[in-house]
């Protein structure tokens, strides 16, 4: 997984609530058998129309937004679906970090899987980077991961919290399933522990295909 | 440390392999479904870097997202979803994986054939690389949707890197008065909560009105629990639950049963637990709900009126009122009953399983389908669908003018060629009425299946208990 340090560039300003993972990523990109070209289905049906032309208002649309590396956006965002080709397309986009009030609990943690930065900060705080992005002359903003920091275009500097778990995560590009399985005995002395208390549960496995089948 | 457990306490600390010192745990994953969208990353990973499943007698898959739900003995036409369909096979064999093929009996939606094979039960730990996973706590066990990164994760160490959630009760108390199902209950439940109002937490449904539903009508209220921001709904293992389970094929045979039951009577929440949230209703207060705008929070009583953005205190609820009216193409103030519907789809994870054809079917007996309407039931499974045309279901609709469909998840993800044209509206028994969902531009209003059969028959939305007998 990359690791995330820091990041500089436009941020974007979102300013809608629940904005949920059909909007971040419609279902026509769930067909997709690979993670690559995803960034042109991020917030497909804001940014083109229905014959697949530029929307110019929308802000990904405008420049400088069109580099865009920074979200800043609203409560709840990336509620519904557990697709995970939402963080996918934000980072094939170039965006790897969002700044908002919430988020929705499925997509924290896929975002947390593929190293893309999710900042949760007080709404009013949110609001004022939301004006601050809202002008392209000043939405210029660096993140540091490490000294928690946003860095703005004036110079002024704002602070965020951040839990130790996924900082680590994030800047160490760590992999789960490789710390995971180094606990190999621990998994394997807990199977047997509940084989004892639940043997319904160790099935025998009848090779690829078939389930076992049984009455009813 | 607390002594008094909730059933998800007990699940879940009965599956903590291993604390880490930044605050989450190891759980293991006893059971995981899996199906064609989400689990070629896992699988491809897990080739690149020679990995094998750890327990494949965990895991069950079946192709149920972009499969067609016309003639199943063609080959699907669209290209990415044919790859899609051929990569799950392909994997499945490499891996050593139970597949259950498109043409066979039991094939269905995914979150409908756990249950029907008797893979979901009290107490285990169930994930499965899709949010609607959440249906299956209906039989109280801690069930909950993963990514993608998270579906190789399980299938490699057959555990997953957890922070402990909340837990939050919602109590529903009383008697559902008639006509009036748990797709309403749960409807009216995130109305009252909010899409975030679970964030954070895992739901536990208790309360009378809960324990006189149906497993079937458990599922549907547990499968949008992740509409109301919680990833998990459960409601405790009872009669109805053990009845159900018994002498499923992947469930506890015969002389395994009284162990399993012995256990699974554990489970329930101690009476003195306590809870971070709590959130009650009154059963007898629920009338039938519709979906106006485009959150599944966006709901009102049928004889509701579409809201009106001038009366929203925060400007950013009124904005976002203002843009659901004009997508939706409704006006504030408009009563529900005078929405017209250009379609009804009546199936999903949510409402396909064979009491929602049963009440479809009952409203629809006798009637036909309004002038410029049309109409698809999608049986969920295989088994709901044989189950069905046995009772002579598939008859009465198709003579009112339904479409009778095979099994899969069909309109309700639009990911299959069912999908709507631009600016259609639709009664669906579905869980998502987001922009876009079921087609570009498409209008989802979420509804009961009776609901749905009778906005269909009337071309409009009414309350289907005042329908003519």
């Amino acid at each position: 997984m990359k690791k995330f340090r820091a990041i500089s560039g436009a941020a974007a300003p979102l300013n809608m609530i629940n904005v949920d993972t059909d909007q971040i990523i419609p279902k026509q990109y769930l067909s997709a058998i690979t993670r690559a070209g995803l960034g042109k289905g991020l917030f497909h049906d804001f940014r083109y129309d229905i014959d697949d032309n530029e929307n110019p208002d929308f802000v990904l649309n405008r420049e400088p937004y069109r580099d865009a590396k920074i979200l800043i956006a609203s409560e709840n965002f990336g509620c519904g679906s557990s697709r995970e080709h939402a963080p996918w397309s934000l980072d094939d986009f170039g965006i790897r970090c969002v700044i908002a009030p919430s988020f929705a609990d499925i997509f924290f943690n896929n975002c947390v899987k593929n190293g893309v930065l999710l900042i949760v900060m007080d709404d009013s705080k949110v609001r004022q980077l939301m004006a601050i992005a809202e002008n392209p002359q000043t939405c210029n903003m660096t993140v540091n991961l490490d000294a928690q920091t946003v860095a703005l275009a004036d110079g002024s500097i704002v602070s965020f919290e951040i839990d130790s778990f996924r900082k680590r995560r994030l800047l160490e590009g760590l992999d789960d399933i490789g710390i995971t399985l180094q606990r190999k005995d621990e998994i394997t002395a807990f199977e047997a522990k509940q084989k004892s208390l639940m043997p319904w549960l160790y099935r025998q496995q009848q090779g690829s295909g078939q389930p076992t089948t049984g009455k009813k | 440390m607390r002594t008094a457990k909730t059933l998800f306490d007990k699940i879940w600390e009965s599956h903590v392999v291993a604390e880490n010192d930044d605050g989450t745990s190891l759980l293991y994953i006893d059971m995981h479904l899996t199906h064609e969208v989400t689990s070629w990353p896992g699988f491809e990973n897990m080739r690149l870097n020679g990995r094998s499943v750890h327990r494949t007698d965990t895991v069950l898959a079946v192709p149920d997202h972009v499969i067609p739900t016309t003639s199943r003995s063609e080959r699907i036409a669209d290209d990415q979803a044919r790859i899609q369909f051929e990569t799950l096979i392909k994997n499945c064999q490499e891996f050593g994986v139970s597949l259950i093929p498109l043409t066979d009996a039991r094939q269905g939606i995914v979150h409908i054939i756990g249950p029907e094979q008797g893979a979901t039960q009290p107490g285990i730990t169930l994930v499965c690389g899709d949010s609607h996973t959440a249906t299956h706590g209906a039989f109280g066990c801690l069930a909950f949707g993963i990514g993608s990164s998270e579906v190789e994760h399980v299938l490699s160490t057959q555990t997953l890197v957890q922070k402990r959630p909340k837990n939050m009760r919602i109590a529903v108390n009383g008697e559902l008065p008639f006509g009036v199902t748990g797709k309403d209950m749960i409807l009216a439940i995130i109305g009252a909560i909010g899409t975030a109002g679970g964030t954070g937490h895992v739901v536990e449904y208790v309360g009378s009105a809960i324990r006189a539903l149906s497993m079937e009508g458990r599922m549907t209220v547990c499968n949008m629990t992740i509409e109301g921001g919680a990833r998990a709904g459960l409601i405790a293992p009872d009669e109805t639950t053990f009845q159900y389970i018994r002498g499923r094929p992947l469930a506890p045979s015969e002389n395994q049963w009284d162990a399993a039951m012995t256990y699974w009577k554990t489970l329930p929440s101690d009476e003195d637990a306590a809870y971070d949230k709590e959130v009650r209703l009154d059963a007898q207060k629920i009338v039938p709900q519709v979906t106006w705008g485009t959150s599944p929070e966006d709901v009102i009583p049928i004889h509701g009126r579409v809201p009106d953005p001038a009366a929203a205190t925060d400007e950013q609820q009124r904005d976002a009122i203002q843009a659901a009216i004009d997508y939706m193409g409704l006006s504030a103030n408009q009563p529900i009953t005078d929405i017209k519907v250009d379609r009804a789809f009546i199936g999903s994870c949510t409402n396909g399983r064979i009491e929602d054809v049963r009440a479809a079917a009952k409203v629809a007996a006798g009637r036909k389908l309004a002038d410029g309407v049309s109409a698809m039931v999608v049986p969920g499974s295989g088994l709901v669908k044989a189950q069905a045309e046995a009772e002579g279901l598939d008859k009465i609709l198709t003579q009112a003018g339904f479409e009778w469909r095979e099994p899969g998840c069909s309109m309700c993800i639009a990911m299959n060629g069912d999908i709507l044209e631009p600016g259609e509206r639709c009664a669906s028994t579905s869980n998502r009425n987001f922009k876009g969902r079921q087609g570009r531009d498409s209008r989802t209003h979420l509804v009961s299946p009776a609901m749905a059969a009778a906005a269909a028959i009337e071309g409009h939305f009414v309350d289907v208990r005042d329908l003519a007998p």
